[in-house]
Protein backbone atom coordinates (compact mmCIF):
# COMPACT_ATOMS: atom_id res chain seq x y z
CA UNK A 1 0.00 0.00 0.00
CA UNK A 2 1.03 3.55 -0.66
CA UNK A 3 3.17 4.85 1.87
CA UNK A 4 2.15 8.27 4.41
CA UNK A 5 4.21 10.68 3.00
CA UNK A 6 3.49 14.13 1.07
CA UNK A 7 3.86 14.30 -2.74
CA UNK A 8 6.12 16.79 -1.83
CA UNK A 9 8.59 14.08 -0.05
CA UNK A 10 7.89 11.67 -2.51
CA UNK A 11 8.94 13.66 -5.35
CA UNK A 12 12.25 14.51 -3.10
CA UNK A 13 13.31 10.62 -2.91
CA UNK A 14 12.63 10.36 -6.70
CA UNK A 15 14.82 12.51 -7.60
CA UNK A 16 17.66 11.40 -4.93
CA UNK A 17 17.13 7.61 -5.33
CA UNK A 18 17.94 8.68 -9.50
CA UNK A 19 20.42 10.43 -9.09
CA UNK A 20 22.03 7.45 -7.09
CA UNK A 21 21.05 4.88 -9.38
CA UNK A 22 22.62 6.96 -12.65
CA UNK A 23 25.98 7.91 -10.24
CA UNK A 24 26.27 4.28 -9.38
CA UNK A 25 24.95 2.46 -12.84
CA UNK A 26 27.23 5.48 -14.66
CA UNK A 27 24.08 6.13 -16.66
CA UNK A 28 22.32 8.85 -18.47
CA UNK A 29 19.19 10.89 -18.72
CA UNK A 30 19.27 11.97 -15.02
CA UNK A 31 17.57 15.29 -16.48
CA UNK A 32 14.53 14.03 -18.31
CA UNK A 33 14.23 11.84 -14.54
CA UNK A 34 14.17 15.20 -12.55
CA UNK A 35 11.96 16.95 -15.58
CA UNK A 36 8.88 14.59 -14.14
CA UNK A 37 9.93 13.81 -10.47
CA UNK A 38 6.66 15.47 -9.23
CA UNK A 39 4.37 14.08 -11.69
CA UNK A 40 4.86 10.89 -10.83
CA UNK A 41 4.91 12.02 -7.18
CA UNK A 42 1.58 12.96 -7.38
CA UNK A 43 0.34 10.44 -10.01
CA UNK A 44 1.83 7.42 -7.55
CA UNK A 45 1.22 9.52 -4.14
CA UNK A 46 -2.58 10.76 -5.21
CA UNK A 47 -3.88 9.55 -8.61
CA UNK A 48 -2.67 6.30 -9.36
CA UNK A 49 -5.34 3.38 -8.19
CA UNK A 50 -3.29 0.16 -7.26
CA UNK A 51 -2.43 -2.57 -4.60
CA UNK A 52 1.46 -3.38 -4.18
CA UNK A 53 0.44 -6.43 -2.97
CA UNK A 54 -1.63 -7.37 -6.18
CA UNK A 55 0.26 -5.89 -8.62
CA UNK A 56 -2.07 -7.15 -11.71
CA UNK A 57 -5.31 -6.29 -9.95
CA UNK A 58 -7.56 -5.68 -12.80
CA UNK A 59 -9.36 -2.66 -11.40
CA UNK A 60 -5.98 -0.95 -11.29
CA UNK A 61 -4.90 2.54 -13.35
CA UNK A 62 -2.56 1.71 -15.85
CA UNK A 63 0.57 3.85 -16.19
CA UNK A 64 3.11 3.79 -18.73
CA UNK A 65 6.09 5.79 -19.29
CA UNK A 66 6.46 6.68 -23.03
CA UNK A 67 9.66 8.06 -22.09
CA UNK A 68 11.47 4.80 -21.14
CA UNK A 69 14.90 6.57 -20.94
CA UNK A 70 13.59 8.28 -17.78
CA UNK A 71 12.71 4.53 -16.20
CA UNK A 72 14.80 5.63 -13.25
CA UNK A 73 11.73 7.73 -12.28
CA UNK A 74 9.28 4.87 -12.55
CA UNK A 75 11.47 2.24 -10.31
CA UNK A 76 12.07 5.01 -8.02
CA UNK A 77 8.23 5.23 -7.48
CA UNK A 78 7.57 2.11 -7.29
CA UNK A 79 10.47 1.31 -5.05
CA UNK A 80 9.32 4.30 -2.76
CA UNK A 81 5.67 3.40 -2.68
CA UNK A 82 5.96 -0.36 -1.79
CA UNK A 83 5.98 -2.29 -5.17
CA UNK A 84 9.62 -3.48 -4.13
CA UNK A 85 12.45 -2.48 -1.42
CA UNK A 86 13.94 0.34 -2.28
CA UNK A 87 17.43 -1.38 -1.63
CA UNK A 88 16.50 -2.74 -5.42
CA UNK A 89 17.01 0.27 -6.64
CA UNK A 90 21.19 -0.37 -6.54
CA UNK A 91 20.71 -2.72 -9.25
CA UNK A 92 19.64 -0.19 -11.52
CA UNK A 93 22.15 -0.62 -15.00
CA UNK A 94 24.37 -3.10 -13.24
CA UNK A 95 25.71 -6.46 -14.91
CA UNK A 96 22.81 -8.92 -14.75
CA UNK A 97 20.25 -6.72 -13.58
CA UNK A 98 16.42 -6.22 -14.91
CA UNK A 99 16.49 -2.59 -13.80
CA UNK A 100 17.55 -1.68 -17.96
CA UNK A 101 18.44 2.06 -18.11
CA UNK A 102 14.98 2.16 -20.32
CA UNK A 103 12.02 0.78 -18.31
CA UNK A 104 11.21 -2.65 -18.62
CA UNK A 105 8.66 -4.76 -16.79
CA UNK A 106 10.11 -8.18 -16.75
CA UNK A 107 10.76 -9.26 -13.25
CA UNK A 108 10.00 -5.41 -11.89
CA UNK A 109 6.37 -5.46 -10.31
CA UNK A 110 4.52 -2.41 -11.23
CA UNK A 111 5.73 -1.72 -14.70
CA UNK A 112 2.90 -2.04 -17.07
CA UNK A 113 4.76 -1.55 -20.78
CA UNK A 114 8.63 -1.65 -21.45
CA UNK A 115 9.37 1.26 -23.50
CA UNK A 116 12.33 2.86 -24.14
CA UNK A 117 12.08 3.84 -28.13
CA UNK A 118 9.58 6.71 -28.26
CA UNK A 119 6.60 6.60 -29.89
CA UNK A 120 5.24 3.30 -28.16
CA UNK A 121 3.49 4.42 -24.92
CA UNK A 122 0.82 6.17 -26.66
CA UNK A 123 -0.92 3.81 -29.31
CA UNK A 124 -0.73 1.40 -26.34
CA UNK A 125 -2.70 3.10 -23.67
CA UNK A 126 -4.75 4.01 -26.19
CA UNK A 127 -5.40 0.48 -27.06
CA UNK A 128 -5.75 -0.27 -22.88
CA UNK A 129 -7.86 2.20 -23.08
CA UNK A 130 -10.19 0.98 -25.25
CA UNK A 131 -10.35 -2.40 -23.85
CA UNK A 132 -10.85 -0.85 -20.25
CA UNK A 133 -14.10 0.82 -22.45
CA UNK A 134 -14.76 -2.72 -23.51
CA UNK A 135 -14.47 -4.12 -20.35
CA UNK A 136 -16.31 -1.60 -18.03
CA UNK A 137 -14.19 -1.50 -15.54
CA UNK A 138 -13.78 2.09 -14.87
CA UNK A 139 -10.05 2.44 -14.44
CA UNK A 140 -7.94 5.25 -16.25
CA UNK A 141 -4.83 4.67 -18.39
CA UNK A 142 -1.87 7.19 -17.85
CA UNK A 143 0.97 7.93 -20.18
CA UNK A 144 3.47 10.17 -19.77
CA UNK A 145 5.24 11.36 -22.80
CA UNK A 146 8.04 13.38 -23.83
CA UNK A 147 7.81 16.63 -25.88
CA UNK A 148 10.34 16.00 -28.11
CA UNK A 149 8.53 12.75 -28.50
CA UNK A 150 6.10 14.27 -30.28
CA UNK A 151 7.75 14.61 -33.13
CA UNK A 152 6.92 10.72 -33.70
CA UNK A 153 4.09 10.47 -36.06
CA UNK A 154 3.07 6.95 -33.99
CA UNK A 155 1.85 9.51 -31.16
CA UNK A 156 -0.84 11.77 -33.93
CA UNK A 157 -2.36 8.10 -35.24
CA UNK A 158 -2.86 6.99 -31.67
CA UNK A 159 -3.99 10.33 -30.79
CA UNK A 160 -6.59 10.64 -33.98
CA UNK A 161 -7.79 7.07 -32.56
CA UNK A 162 -8.24 8.15 -28.84
CA UNK A 163 -10.00 11.26 -30.24
CA UNK A 164 -12.38 8.94 -32.56
CA UNK A 165 -12.99 6.66 -30.17
CA UNK A 166 -14.05 8.98 -27.17
CA UNK A 167 -11.47 7.76 -24.74
CA UNK A 168 -12.01 9.72 -21.81
CA UNK A 169 -10.48 6.88 -19.60
CA UNK A 170 -6.96 8.48 -20.83
CA UNK A 171 -4.53 10.90 -19.72
CA UNK A 172 -1.40 11.57 -21.61
CA UNK A 173 0.84 13.75 -19.58
CA UNK A 174 3.74 15.49 -21.84
CA UNK A 175 6.84 16.65 -19.95
CA UNK A 176 6.94 19.92 -21.87
CA UNK A 177 10.58 21.12 -20.93
CA UNK A 178 11.41 22.57 -24.69
CA UNK A 179 14.53 20.23 -24.90
CA UNK A 180 15.07 17.35 -26.71
CA UNK A 181 18.05 15.15 -27.64
CA UNK A 182 20.06 18.00 -29.51
CA UNK A 183 19.13 21.50 -28.82
CA UNK A 184 15.77 23.18 -27.72
CA UNK A 185 12.14 21.31 -29.24
CA UNK A 186 11.48 24.92 -31.35
CA UNK A 187 14.54 24.95 -33.18
CA UNK A 188 14.50 21.19 -33.58
CA UNK A 189 10.90 20.45 -35.37
CA UNK A 190 8.77 23.06 -34.09
CA UNK A 191 5.81 22.58 -31.50
CA UNK A 192 4.32 25.45 -30.98
CA UNK A 193 1.15 25.70 -30.77
CA UNK A 194 1.05 22.44 -28.94
CA UNK A 195 -1.68 22.81 -26.54
CA UNK A 196 -3.44 24.13 -30.14
CA UNK A 197 -2.39 20.73 -32.58
CA UNK A 198 -4.18 18.64 -29.61
CA UNK A 199 -7.33 20.54 -29.48
CA UNK A 200 -7.39 20.51 -33.21
CA UNK A 201 -6.90 16.12 -32.65
CA UNK A 202 -10.17 16.03 -30.77
CA UNK A 203 -8.63 16.14 -26.71
CA UNK A 204 -9.43 18.12 -24.00
CA UNK A 205 -5.94 20.27 -23.36
CA UNK A 206 -4.66 21.52 -19.81
CA UNK A 207 -1.56 23.39 -19.50
CA UNK A 208 -0.13 23.15 -15.72
CA UNK A 209 3.05 24.27 -14.38
CA UNK A 210 4.21 20.59 -13.75
CA UNK A 211 6.18 21.20 -10.57
CA UNK A 212 3.01 22.40 -8.80
CA UNK A 213 1.49 19.49 -7.35
CA UNK A 214 -1.55 21.12 -6.89
CA UNK A 215 -2.13 22.45 -10.35
CA UNK A 216 -1.01 18.53 -11.73
CA UNK A 217 -3.37 16.88 -8.87
CA UNK A 218 -6.10 18.91 -10.05
CA UNK A 219 -5.72 18.45 -13.81
CA UNK A 220 -5.02 14.53 -13.18
CA UNK A 221 -8.60 14.06 -11.44
CA UNK A 222 -11.00 16.41 -12.93
CA UNK A 223 -13.23 14.88 -16.02
CA UNK A 224 -12.77 15.48 -20.10
CA UNK A 225 -16.01 16.34 -21.42
CA UNK A 226 -16.17 12.78 -22.85
CA UNK A 227 -12.69 13.05 -24.66
CA UNK A 228 -9.28 11.93 -24.33
CA UNK A 229 -7.20 14.58 -21.84
CA UNK A 230 -3.45 15.86 -22.52
CA UNK A 231 -1.97 17.41 -19.58
CA UNK A 232 0.69 20.14 -20.85
CA UNK A 233 2.99 20.17 -17.93
CA UNK A 234 5.55 23.04 -18.06
CA UNK A 235 8.67 21.52 -16.47
CA UNK A 236 12.13 22.53 -16.16
CA UNK A 237 14.40 19.65 -17.43
CA UNK A 238 17.03 18.57 -14.68
CA UNK A 239 14.27 20.48 -11.74
CA UNK A 240 16.00 20.42 -8.18
CA UNK A 241 19.35 20.20 -9.01
CA UNK A 242 20.33 23.94 -9.75
CA UNK A 243 23.47 22.88 -12.85
CA UNK A 244 21.38 20.49 -14.31
CA UNK A 245 18.17 22.85 -14.94
CA UNK A 246 17.64 23.67 -18.56
CA UNK A 247 20.70 22.21 -19.57
CA UNK A 248 20.87 19.85 -22.30
CA UNK A 249 23.99 17.97 -21.65
CA UNK A 250 22.51 16.25 -18.42
CA UNK A 251 19.98 14.59 -20.73
CA UNK A 252 23.36 12.29 -21.44
CA UNK A 253 25.75 12.94 -18.67
CA UNK A 254 26.42 11.35 -15.21
CA UNK A 255 26.48 13.20 -12.19
CA UNK A 256 30.24 12.04 -10.63
CA UNK A 257 31.93 13.27 -7.72
CA UNK A 258 32.04 17.14 -6.69
CA UNK A 259 28.77 16.88 -8.97
CA UNK A 260 27.07 13.87 -7.13
CA UNK A 261 27.90 15.62 -4.23
CA UNK A 262 26.14 18.74 -4.91
CA UNK A 263 23.08 17.23 -6.40
CA UNK A 264 22.67 14.72 -2.97
CA UNK A 265 23.42 18.31 -1.10
CA UNK A 266 20.50 20.29 -2.90
CA UNK A 267 18.32 17.86 -2.96
CA UNK A 268 19.35 17.79 1.36
CA UNK A 269 20.24 14.58 2.03
CA UNK A 270 23.97 14.60 3.04
CA UNK A 271 23.45 17.05 6.12
CA UNK B 1 -12.82 -16.03 -42.93
CA UNK B 2 -14.81 -18.79 -41.97
CA UNK B 3 -12.53 -19.87 -39.29
CA UNK B 4 -12.42 -16.18 -38.01
CA UNK B 5 -16.04 -16.45 -37.67
CA UNK B 6 -15.39 -19.45 -36.20
CA UNK B 7 -13.07 -18.00 -33.52
CA UNK B 8 -14.84 -14.83 -33.05
CA UNK B 9 -18.09 -17.28 -32.22
CA UNK B 10 -16.11 -19.15 -30.06
CA UNK B 11 -14.68 -16.98 -28.10
CA UNK B 12 -15.37 -13.35 -27.62
CA UNK B 13 -11.90 -12.55 -26.46
CA UNK B 14 -11.01 -12.38 -30.31
CA UNK B 15 -11.12 -9.22 -32.01
CA UNK B 16 -10.34 -8.59 -35.52
CA UNK B 17 -8.33 -5.42 -36.44
CA UNK B 18 -7.67 -4.00 -39.64
CA UNK B 19 -5.74 -0.64 -40.39
CA UNK B 20 -8.22 -0.05 -43.12
CA UNK B 21 -7.84 -2.66 -45.98
CA UNK B 22 -10.40 -6.02 -46.69
CA UNK B 23 -13.55 -3.94 -48.14
CA UNK B 24 -15.58 -6.59 -49.28
CA UNK B 25 -14.77 -9.24 -46.55
CA UNK B 26 -14.97 -7.61 -43.42
CA UNK B 27 -18.36 -6.08 -44.06
CA UNK B 28 -20.32 -9.26 -42.37
CA UNK B 29 -18.03 -10.19 -39.71
CA UNK B 30 -18.18 -6.66 -38.08
CA UNK B 31 -21.75 -6.73 -38.39
CA UNK B 32 -22.17 -9.61 -36.48
CA UNK B 33 -19.22 -9.31 -34.28
CA UNK B 34 -19.80 -5.43 -33.96
CA UNK B 35 -17.29 -5.38 -30.64
CA UNK B 36 -15.09 -7.87 -31.91
CA UNK B 37 -13.93 -5.95 -34.83
CA UNK B 38 -12.33 -2.67 -34.89
CA UNK B 39 -11.11 -0.50 -38.54
CA UNK B 40 -7.83 1.67 -36.67
CA UNK B 41 -7.44 3.45 -39.74
CA UNK B 42 -4.40 3.58 -42.24
CA UNK B 43 -2.34 3.36 -39.30
CA UNK B 44 0.12 0.49 -39.06
CA UNK B 45 1.92 1.60 -36.05
CA UNK B 46 -1.05 2.59 -34.17
CA UNK B 47 -2.44 -0.67 -35.17
CA UNK B 48 0.15 -2.78 -33.37
CA UNK B 49 0.16 -0.89 -30.09
CA UNK B 50 -3.82 -0.95 -29.82
CA UNK B 51 -3.59 -4.58 -31.18
CA UNK B 52 -0.90 -4.39 -27.94
CA UNK B 53 -2.95 -2.87 -25.37
CA UNK B 54 -5.84 -5.09 -26.53
CA UNK B 55 -3.47 -8.46 -25.60
CA UNK B 56 -2.38 -6.48 -22.37
CA UNK B 57 -6.18 -6.87 -20.91
CA UNK B 58 -6.35 -10.68 -22.32
CA UNK B 59 -7.45 -10.06 -25.89
CA UNK B 60 -6.87 -12.50 -28.58
CA UNK B 61 -5.73 -10.41 -31.55
CA UNK B 62 -5.52 -10.88 -35.58
CA UNK B 63 -4.37 -8.14 -37.25
CA UNK B 64 -5.07 -8.00 -41.62
CA UNK B 65 -3.61 -6.46 -44.25
CA UNK B 66 -1.79 -6.03 -46.81
CA UNK B 67 1.97 -7.91 -47.15
CA UNK B 68 4.54 -5.38 -46.26
CA UNK B 69 2.56 -2.98 -43.94
CA UNK B 70 1.97 -4.73 -41.12
CA UNK B 71 5.13 -6.29 -40.57
CA UNK B 72 8.03 -3.70 -42.02
CA UNK B 73 6.33 -0.40 -41.58
CA UNK B 74 5.59 -1.24 -38.12
CA UNK B 75 8.49 -4.02 -37.23
CA UNK B 76 9.70 -2.14 -34.12
CA UNK B 77 6.28 -1.97 -33.04
CA UNK B 78 6.02 -5.74 -33.74
CA UNK B 79 9.09 -6.02 -31.47
CA UNK B 80 9.11 -4.06 -28.51
CA UNK B 81 5.12 -4.26 -28.38
CA UNK B 82 3.85 -7.59 -28.83
CA UNK B 83 7.22 -9.84 -29.02
CA UNK B 84 8.57 -8.19 -25.62
CA UNK B 85 5.43 -9.14 -23.70
CA UNK B 86 4.79 -12.18 -25.53
CA UNK B 87 1.25 -11.10 -26.75
CA UNK B 88 -0.96 -13.39 -28.48
CA UNK B 89 -1.20 -11.16 -31.33
CA UNK B 90 -1.50 -12.66 -35.09
CA UNK B 91 -0.76 -10.75 -38.24
CA UNK B 92 -2.37 -11.65 -41.14
CA UNK B 93 -1.05 -10.72 -44.33
CA UNK B 94 -2.68 -11.13 -47.60
CA UNK B 95 -0.35 -11.31 -50.72
CA UNK B 96 2.47 -12.98 -49.85
CA UNK B 97 5.75 -12.65 -52.42
CA UNK B 98 4.17 -11.80 -55.91
CA UNK B 99 0.04 -12.12 -54.65
CA UNK B 100 0.07 -8.44 -56.11
CA UNK B 101 2.55 -8.54 -58.66
CA UNK B 102 0.74 -6.02 -60.99
CA UNK B 103 1.09 -3.60 -58.51
CA UNK B 104 4.80 -2.97 -58.08
CA UNK B 105 7.57 -3.30 -55.33
CA UNK B 106 5.20 -1.91 -52.41
CA UNK B 107 3.48 -4.52 -52.61
CA UNK B 108 5.81 -7.33 -53.05
CA UNK B 109 5.68 -8.90 -49.84
CA UNK B 110 9.42 -10.91 -51.03
CA UNK B 111 11.37 -10.21 -47.30
CA UNK B 112 8.63 -10.53 -44.61
CA UNK B 113 9.61 -14.50 -43.88
CA UNK B 114 13.11 -13.47 -43.10
CA UNK B 115 11.84 -10.65 -41.03
CA UNK B 116 9.40 -11.43 -38.83
CA UNK B 117 11.33 -14.90 -38.23
CA UNK B 118 13.81 -13.10 -36.87
CA UNK B 119 11.88 -11.39 -33.88
CA UNK B 120 12.44 -14.02 -30.86
CA UNK B 121 8.87 -16.13 -30.14
CA UNK B 122 7.61 -15.94 -33.29
CA UNK B 123 5.54 -18.29 -35.10
CA UNK B 124 5.65 -17.87 -39.21
CA UNK B 125 3.04 -19.88 -41.32
CA UNK B 126 3.27 -20.01 -44.63
CA UNK B 127 0.45 -21.94 -46.12
CA UNK B 128 0.28 -23.82 -49.77
CA UNK B 129 -3.10 -24.73 -49.71
CA UNK B 130 -6.40 -23.74 -48.77
CA UNK B 131 -6.90 -26.16 -46.17
CA UNK B 132 -3.56 -25.26 -44.15
CA UNK B 133 -4.75 -21.38 -45.01
CA UNK B 134 -7.50 -22.63 -42.81
CA UNK B 135 -6.27 -24.50 -40.26
CA UNK B 136 -3.78 -21.70 -39.24
CA UNK B 137 -6.06 -19.02 -38.07
CA UNK B 138 -7.43 -21.37 -35.66
CA UNK B 139 -3.67 -22.49 -34.46
CA UNK B 140 -2.35 -19.22 -34.44
CA UNK B 141 -5.39 -18.30 -32.20
CA UNK B 142 -4.08 -20.74 -29.50
CA UNK B 143 -0.62 -20.35 -29.67
CA UNK B 144 0.51 -17.61 -27.66
CA UNK B 145 3.12 -14.98 -28.50
CA UNK B 146 2.96 -13.21 -31.92
CA UNK B 147 1.73 -15.61 -34.81
CA UNK B 148 2.86 -14.37 -38.64
CA UNK B 149 -0.08 -16.11 -41.26
CA UNK B 150 1.41 -14.52 -44.80
CA UNK B 151 -1.29 -15.81 -47.08
CA UNK B 152 -1.04 -16.02 -50.91
CA UNK B 153 -3.32 -15.63 -53.66
CA UNK B 154 -2.70 -18.70 -55.39
CA UNK B 155 -3.07 -22.26 -53.38
CA UNK B 156 -2.41 -25.48 -54.34
CA UNK B 157 -5.50 -27.54 -54.95
CA UNK B 158 -4.50 -30.42 -52.49
CA UNK B 159 -5.53 -31.70 -49.02
CA UNK B 160 -3.21 -32.56 -46.19
CA UNK B 161 -2.95 -36.50 -44.90
CA UNK B 162 -1.62 -35.60 -41.55
CA UNK B 163 -2.74 -33.17 -39.00
CA UNK B 164 -2.27 -29.71 -39.92
CA UNK B 165 0.10 -28.03 -37.01
CA UNK B 166 2.34 -25.57 -36.28
CA UNK B 167 5.73 -27.27 -36.50
CA UNK B 168 4.91 -29.76 -39.08
CA UNK B 169 5.23 -29.76 -42.90
CA UNK B 170 2.77 -31.15 -44.87
CA UNK B 171 4.48 -33.62 -47.57
CA UNK B 172 2.27 -33.91 -50.72
CA UNK B 173 4.46 -36.18 -52.85
CA UNK B 174 6.72 -39.22 -52.34
CA UNK B 175 9.74 -39.60 -54.00
CA UNK B 176 13.85 -39.73 -53.42
CA UNK B 177 15.12 -38.12 -56.36
CA UNK B 178 15.44 -34.59 -55.14
CA UNK B 179 12.97 -32.86 -52.24
CA UNK B 180 11.03 -30.15 -53.07
CA UNK B 181 10.78 -27.61 -49.99
CA UNK B 182 8.24 -25.25 -50.93
CA UNK B 183 6.66 -21.75 -49.14
CA UNK B 184 3.57 -20.52 -50.05
CA UNK B 185 1.33 -21.41 -53.38
CA UNK B 186 4.06 -21.37 -55.28
CA UNK B 187 3.32 -25.60 -54.18
CA UNK B 188 1.67 -25.63 -57.11
CA UNK B 189 4.41 -24.98 -59.54
CA UNK B 190 6.53 -28.00 -57.19
CA UNK B 191 3.36 -30.27 -57.82
CA UNK B 192 3.36 -29.70 -61.20
CA UNK B 193 7.12 -29.77 -61.76
CA UNK B 194 6.83 -33.16 -59.89
CA UNK B 195 4.09 -34.33 -61.66
CA UNK B 196 5.92 -34.34 -65.01
CA UNK B 197 9.23 -35.78 -63.68
CA UNK B 198 7.72 -38.36 -62.92
CA UNK B 199 6.85 -39.41 -66.44
CA UNK B 200 10.31 -39.63 -66.67
CA UNK B 201 10.77 -41.71 -63.85
CA UNK B 202 12.65 -38.62 -61.88
CA UNK B 203 10.35 -39.01 -58.43
CA UNK B 204 11.01 -36.10 -56.07
CA UNK B 205 9.26 -35.58 -53.21
CA UNK B 206 7.40 -32.46 -52.59
CA UNK B 207 6.87 -30.58 -48.96
CA UNK B 208 5.04 -27.63 -48.14
CA UNK B 209 6.99 -25.87 -44.89
CA UNK B 210 3.71 -24.93 -43.75
CA UNK B 211 5.37 -23.84 -40.68
CA UNK B 212 8.95 -22.01 -41.33
CA UNK B 213 9.11 -20.80 -37.70
CA UNK B 214 9.47 -23.44 -36.10
CA UNK B 215 10.58 -25.65 -38.59
CA UNK B 216 9.75 -29.38 -39.30
CA UNK B 217 13.86 -30.80 -38.54
CA UNK B 218 13.06 -34.36 -38.81
CA UNK B 219 11.14 -33.91 -42.59
CA UNK B 220 14.21 -31.62 -43.13
CA UNK B 221 16.75 -34.39 -42.26
CA UNK B 222 14.73 -37.29 -43.91
CA UNK B 223 15.20 -35.05 -46.71
CA UNK B 224 18.99 -34.86 -46.18
CA UNK B 225 19.22 -38.57 -45.39
CA UNK B 226 16.75 -40.26 -48.08
CA UNK B 227 17.01 -38.04 -51.20
CA UNK B 228 19.38 -37.20 -53.56
CA UNK B 229 18.80 -33.59 -52.90
CA UNK B 230 17.38 -30.50 -51.60
CA UNK B 231 15.39 -27.20 -53.25
CA UNK B 232 13.96 -24.49 -51.46
CA UNK B 233 11.36 -22.50 -53.45
CA UNK B 234 9.57 -19.70 -52.36
CA UNK B 235 8.80 -16.22 -53.92
CA UNK B 236 10.66 -14.29 -51.33
CA UNK B 237 14.55 -12.75 -51.15
CA UNK B 238 17.31 -15.45 -50.78
CA UNK B 239 18.82 -14.36 -47.27
CA UNK B 240 16.40 -15.08 -44.19
CA UNK B 241 13.69 -17.08 -45.48
CA UNK B 242 12.93 -20.46 -46.35
CA UNK B 243 16.46 -21.53 -47.79
CA UNK B 244 17.99 -19.50 -44.88
CA UNK B 245 15.69 -21.72 -42.43
CA UNK B 246 16.26 -25.06 -44.10
CA UNK B 247 20.13 -24.23 -44.01
CA UNK B 248 20.19 -23.47 -40.69
CA UNK B 249 17.68 -26.40 -39.65
CA UNK B 250 20.51 -28.81 -41.24
CA UNK B 251 23.74 -26.83 -39.95
CA UNK B 252 22.30 -26.90 -36.01
CA UNK B 253 21.73 -30.38 -36.72
CA UNK B 254 24.97 -31.42 -38.43
CA UNK B 255 23.03 -32.90 -41.02
CA UNK B 256 23.49 -31.75 -44.31
CA UNK B 257 21.31 -32.42 -48.10
CA UNK B 258 23.53 -33.89 -50.92
CA UNK B 259 23.01 -31.15 -53.13
CA UNK B 260 21.21 -27.89 -52.51
CA UNK B 261 19.33 -25.17 -54.40
CA UNK B 262 17.59 -22.33 -53.36
CA UNK B 263 14.84 -20.64 -55.78
CA UNK B 264 14.45 -17.55 -54.68
CA UNK B 265 15.22 -13.83 -55.64
CA UNK B 266 18.77 -12.71 -56.17
CA UNK B 267 19.03 -10.18 -53.80
CA UNK B 268 17.13 -7.91 -55.69
CA UNK B 269 13.59 -6.03 -55.82
CA UNK B 270 11.48 -6.44 -59.04
CA UNK B 271 10.81 -3.29 -61.31
CA UNK B 272 9.00 -5.92 -63.43
CA UNK B 273 5.42 -5.96 -62.70
CA UNK B 274 2.79 -8.65 -64.21
CA UNK B 275 0.46 -11.60 -62.81
CA UNK B 276 1.80 -13.67 -59.94
CA UNK B 277 2.57 -16.59 -62.82
CA UNK B 278 4.07 -14.16 -64.89
CA UNK B 279 6.58 -13.01 -62.66
CA UNK B 280 7.28 -16.76 -61.43
CA UNK B 281 8.26 -17.41 -64.72
CA UNK B 282 10.17 -14.27 -65.64
CA UNK B 283 12.73 -15.15 -62.00
CA UNK B 284 12.25 -18.74 -62.99
CA UNK B 285 10.52 -19.83 -60.18
CA UNK B 286 8.02 -21.70 -62.27
CA UNK B 287 7.56 -25.16 -63.08
CA UNK B 288 9.82 -25.29 -65.90
CA UNK B 289 12.18 -23.71 -63.69
CA UNK B 290 11.98 -26.44 -61.10
CA UNK B 291 12.28 -29.96 -63.74
CA UNK B 292 15.73 -28.10 -65.41
CA UNK B 293 16.76 -27.51 -61.74
CA UNK B 294 16.09 -31.22 -60.73
CA UNK B 295 17.65 -32.20 -63.90
CA UNK B 296 21.27 -30.40 -63.10
CA UNK B 297 21.04 -31.51 -59.96
CA UNK B 298 20.87 -34.82 -60.40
Amino acid sequence: MKNKITTTELARRIRVDAIKMVNRGGSSHIGSVLSIADILAVLYGEVLQFDTKNPKWDKRDRFILSKGHAGAGVYAALAETGFFDVERLQEHCQNGSVFSGHVSHIGIPGVELSTGSLGHGLPVAAGLAYAGKLDKRGHKVFVVMSDGECDEGSNWEAALFAAHHNLDNLVSIIDRNYLQSMTTTENTLRLEPLDEKWKAFGWEVVTVDGHDHDELKEALQTGSHGRPKCIIAKTIKGKGVSYMENKVEWHYRTPLGKDFEIALKELEIIE
Amino acid sequence: MRSMFELAESDDNVILLTADLGFGVFEEFSEKFPQQFLNVGVSEQNTIGIASGLALEGRTIFIYSIGNFPTLRCLEHIRNDACYHNLNINIVASGGGFSYGALGMSHHATEDIAIIRALPGTSVLVPGTQEESRCATKLLGSTEGVGYLRLDKSTAQEMPDRVVKIGNAQRYREGDAVTLLCAGGILQEALDAADSLAKENIKCRVLSVFSVKPIDKNEIILACEETGGVITLEEHNVYGGLAGAVSEACMLSNIWPKKFLSMSLNDSYSSIVGSQGYLREYYKLDKNAIITNVKDLL
